[in-house]
């Protein structure tokens, strides 16, 4: 009765396990998808099962101890006085040493391995954590823009890159005043830490010190992280997507990504081009002086560059957490950003109805 | 206490106190036992307030996108929920423990400084609720109770302001402590009682007592500097003034990694006297437990930057850190296979005590395991600052260090109150949280792999984490479930006057057990001689030449209290180490009000030091 209780408890403990690694998972450090998140996978596994052995034969042993020992009424027994054993002590301080040294050595190994210089095809792509979302400078001589100062194509949320191709990150924290004056708006310089579970383990990005990662994408597709590093009041909200794109599409996306954003021709959009360009009516402020939007008035680099916001790649915005596609999300943010993401560096600027359709249609256009 | 003469300040004007009960004896107390007690009970209630932290963080995080707290509030939690747990309710209760227990374990009347020991006990009241008086002047801690800086310097908020001074009053109150305890193990041992005769649990008590005098200095430096940066505009930690945020992260962590043996030391203390009297057997391979202790608490201050394998530190350090992190987990092995091998042949007596150390000691198994992981420090770079985190540390604090506190108080209960707990509500509880404590924490492991990061305060529905949360919560409730019902077992046990408890109930193998339960106020009326280890396990017993234990004649080992032989010489109450200890709060709330109520502050804890200083230690 007992046994089959025990055997009813153990599958509906696996149903549960299997029912946990349901498709999506996007985000999980065992499924790598590049072969540097894949050399960690590969170290953590057998390091893994080792700790599972080791934890069958210690809990299996309590447990042994406990049911053959145990007291039974009725039968008053003196144990044996047993006050240790030397040669069984060294051997149990041995043994764990044993077991560790076999850990420790490919771990050195993979540690050794993973710091090293990235290969002379990597592409460079300087990381940048801002409160609370992530920036990206492409900054290799043959990324650089075609208008203005010929800078380094930038881009928020999402990096983009070539499947198949190691990548090389600078990490950077950067900070610094946005538009607004008090300390509360203050963008500062903190410590994250950029995380692509699947393509790479964590680094911090500390200011003043420039930590690198070295992460592949083998295939195509989206790959999910965040700042792993709290670093302050939206850390939760502060994610991040990697878009790996097949050779050709790759291709596509930076000769785009050097031109200039649209000029829209609809009348609407247009009317939302000038609301960006200028300041808004009643001294409210002006979304130029913080976003930059390349190749028509470089802004600063405080807010995540607009250049070409509704490019396909670009699913996400503001952290991450609102789909581009979603004009609902994009108009409430445009209302109100500290309602949807409380403590937002972006003001809200007493936008009216009007003026917010007319801003989205402008953003949907920067292809 | 050798009575001193020294001549009564002849210009004070207040009387001394005299009372020994009493509601106000309780402030003027400098008894250990009473003080253990104090102790016990503040930290019980931080226990409880940070349990219902706990819960609102796991009612936050029982489904995606939920709006129970928001962002601000549940920094302002989970950060008040770590410093509460670790700096106001286990650190604390371990000192409760050691402040009633080590005297009588090592047959002394009192601690080396009793005036000291009162002090340190409302400093680190006055140290909680300065911390928690956050909550209503402004904004608690938002930080994370490892306040990385440059975060924690510029939050717009006067939080980590508090943070900064509430820790130093409670770490000049951990140290005054730590002093007091270690001094008092050193010097006030009973005749006989040599180093290797002290009980595992004193050792354990010295070890943590050297590694808070050790690491405490380090974080205060470092809590000193954020309060500069913090409040006088200095620029230790900020990195656009060639500060270093890194620095702050060695002075924490230097300070945080012998801090997470100076939570588990106790307990292990603990385990290393429960297992052996419900086992009927000595501890198994006493100098190698008793050394292996040791060697934690020096290799602990070796291990810190394990903390920081994603810093960037560079492949160098990495690979040192990583090397002394598997190394320190040789000596914790060690304990747990003389723990196993204590209980192997023994005559296991599964009470609620020895239930707790079991479940603890397998508990801790877990937890060093997932710790050895993080030593593989290129997989630390996919676990750290996971749930995967998060469920390691629970499993060493929650199940390492707090059911070994629940065990010791199952065991030293009816020492204590005299009056043993109801058994069976023992068992239920130790049932309801276990199973609660691996439906909380055990699905985490699940949840950091799967990358859910530590500190986010909602999950999206995208990630599929939903499902193992809700197990997680429903955890934590149980948790909660079986608190409630530890307190109407200790309650029910005192309100309806349960059985009382002899002096010796479970037939135990230390000098506290000899002496009345509860204790007289000193302790004992002869101070015992010692003639081994387990001193009152061989007044109880001698072996045959088998090695088969015969009982010396029945109640050779009984003590009644028949009231001191002779005069004792005990030191009074006093008033002065509550007036000294309130100055320094009083100081803290100054540095971010106002330099006047600074040097009000400075006068209340003059004149408590003045005062202290001209009392005799016993009244005349």
């Amino acid at each position: 009765m007992r046994k089959r209780l025990l055997w009813v408890l153990g599958l509906v403990a696996l149903g549960l396990m299997l029912a946990s690694c349901a498709p999506h998972a996007s985000q999980d450090s065992l499924k790598p998808a590049g072969p540097y998140a894949k050399e960690i996978k590969d170290l953590f596994v057998p390091v893994f099962w080792v700790a599972v052995l080791v934890f069958v034969i210690v809990e299996g042993g309590i447990v042994l101890i406990i049911v053959r020992y145990r007291h039974r009424r009725g039968r008053d027994r003196m144990p044996p006085q047993i006050h240790g054993n030397t040669r069984l002590e060294i051997g149990w301080t041995i043994l764990p040493a044993v077991v560790l040294a076999f850990v420790t050595v490919p771990t050195v190994a993979t540690i050794w391995d993973l710091a090293r210089k990235p290969p002379s095809t990597a592409l460079n792509i300087t990381v940048q954590g801002h409160q609370w979302w992530w920036g990206f400078e492409y900054t290799d001589d043959d990324m650089k823009t075609t208008y203005d100062d010929k800078g380094p194509i930038t881009v928020a949320d999402v990096m983009v890159i070539p499947a198949g191709r190691p990548v090389y990150l600078s990490l950077e924290s950067v900070g610094g005043l946005i538009g607004g004056t008090t300390k509360a708006e203050a963008d500062y310089a903190v410590i994250h830490s950029f995380w692509i579970p699947q393509l790479a383990g964590t680094q911090d990005v500390v200011p003043n010190r420039t930590n690198h990662i070295l992460m592949q994408a083998d295939e195509p597709g989206t790959y999910y992280g965040q700042c792993a590093e709290f670093c302050g009041l939206q850390h939760g909200k502060m994610k991040v997507r990697v878009v790996a794109l097949p050779q050709n599409e790759w291709e596509a996306w930076v000769a785009n990504h050097k031109q200039p954003g649209v000029t829209p021709t609809d009348p609407l959009a247009s009317q939302g081009m000038d609301l960006f360009m200028n300041p808004l009516s009643g001294n409210r402020g002006t979304c130029i002086a913080c976003h930059s939007l390349g190749g028509i008035v470089s802004g600063v680099n405080a807010a995540p560059n607009l250049t070409h916001f509704a490019d396909p790649t670009h699913q996400c915005f503001a952290g991450c957490d609102w789909e581009t596609t979603d004009r609902e999300a994009l108009a409430a943010w445009l209302r109100d950003p500290n309602a949807v993401k409380l403590g937002s560096k972006m003001p809200n600027y007493q936008l009216t109805e009007d003026e917010i359709a007319a801003l989205v249609a402008y953003l949907e256009g920067l292809t | 206490m050798a009575s001193v003469s020294v001549p009564a300040d002849r210009a004070r004007g207040i009387r001394r106190p005299t009372a020994l009960t009493g509601f106000w004896s309780w402030f003027t107390t400098i008894d250990h036992k009473k003080i253990g007690l104090l102790y016990g009970a503040a930290a019980f209630a931080f226990f409880i307030i940070g349990g219902l932290e706990a819960l609102l963080i796991r009612s936050q995080l029982a489904g995606p996108n939920q709006t129970i707290l928001n962002a601000a509030q549940y920094n302002e939690i989970f950060t008040m929920h770590g410093l509460t747990m670790i700096f106001l309710f286990v650190m604390p209760m371990s000192a409760a423990f050691f402040n009633y227990l080590i005297p009588l374990m090592i047959g002394a009347r009192d601690v080396a400084f009793p005036r000291i020991n009162a002090f340190s006990f409302w400093l680190f009241l006055f140290g909680g609720l300065f911390l928690y008086s956050s909550w209503f002047l402004g904004g608690a801690p938002n930080g994370g109770w490892f306040g990385y800086a440059p975060n924690s310097t510029t939050d717009p908020t006067s939080g980590m302001t508090f943070y900064a001074l509430g820790l130093l009053l409670t770490g000049i109150a951990s140290t005054a402590g730590a002093v007091n305890l270690g001094v008092t193990i050193i010097n006030m041992r009973a005749p006989g009682m040599s180093f290797f005769r002290l009980p595992p649990f004193v050792w354990m008590g010295l070890v943590t007592q050297l590694l808070l005098v050790f690491s405490l200095p380090i974080i205060t430096v470092g809590l000193f500097e954020l309060l500069f940066d913090r409040r006088w505009g200095t620029h230790f930690f900020d990195p656009t003034q060639g500060g270093d945020p890194i620095l702050w992260q060695h002075l924490f962590w230097l300070f945080g990694h012998p801090e997470v043996y100076i939570l588990i030391l106790p307990a292990f203390g603990i385990f290393s006297e429960v297992l052996p009297v419900f086992s009927r057997k000595p501890l198994f391979g006493y100098q190698f437990v008793v050394f292996s202790g040791v060697a934690i608490g020096f290799i602990g201050f070796g291990v810190w930057a394990h903390h920081m394998f994603a810093a960037g530190l560079g492949p160098v350090a990495n690979t040192a850190f990583g090397i002394s992190t598997a190394i320190i987990a040789i000596p914790t092995g060690v304990k747990i296979f003389n723990w196993m091998a204590t209980m192997y042949r023994g005559d296991l007596r599964f009470t609620a005590a020895m239930m707790f150390s079991v479940g603890g000691v397998a508990m801790f198994v877990i937890g060093g395991l997932s710790g050895v992981t993080h030593a593989v420090v290129p997989a630390d770079y996919q676990q750290t600052d996971t749930y995967y985190i998060v469920a390691h540390f629970h499993y060493v604090i929650f199940g390492g260090a707090v059911f070994g506190l629940f065990s010791g108080m199952y065991y030293w209960w009816p020492k204590i109150f005299g009056r043993l707990l109801s058994e069976g509500l023992g068992k239920l509880h130790f049932w309801v949280m276990i199973i609660g404590f691996n439906l909380a924490f055990g699905p985490m492991h699940i949840l950091g792999l799967q990358g859910m990061i530590r500190r986010e305060y909602t999950y999206p529905e995208s990630l599929g984490l939903t499902f193992w949360n809700q197990i997680s919560t429903l955890g934590a409730f149980l948790i909660a479930l079986s608190v409630l019902v530890f307190i109407v077992n200790a309650v029910r046990t005192q309100v309806r006057h349960r059985a009382l408890a002899s002096n010796d109930p479970w037939d135990a193998r230390t000098l506290e057990w000899l002496t009345t339960s509860p204790p007289p106020v000193h302790n004992f009326d002869e101070i015992p001689v010692v003639h081994s280890l387990d001193e009152l396990w061989h007044r109880k017993y001698a072996e045959d030449k088998g090695g088969r234990l015969v009982p010396v004649q029945a109640g050779a080992a009984e003590e009644r209290s028949h009231g001191p032989a002779h005069a004792i010489h005990l030191p009074s109450p006093s008033y002065w180490p509550f007036v000294a200890a309130l100055g320094l709060p009083t100081m803290a709330y100054g540095v971010i009000y106002s330099w006047w109520v600074v040097g009000l502050g400075v006068v209340i804890t003059l004149v408590g030091f003045y005062g202290w200083a001209l009392e005799p230690s016993v009244a005349e």
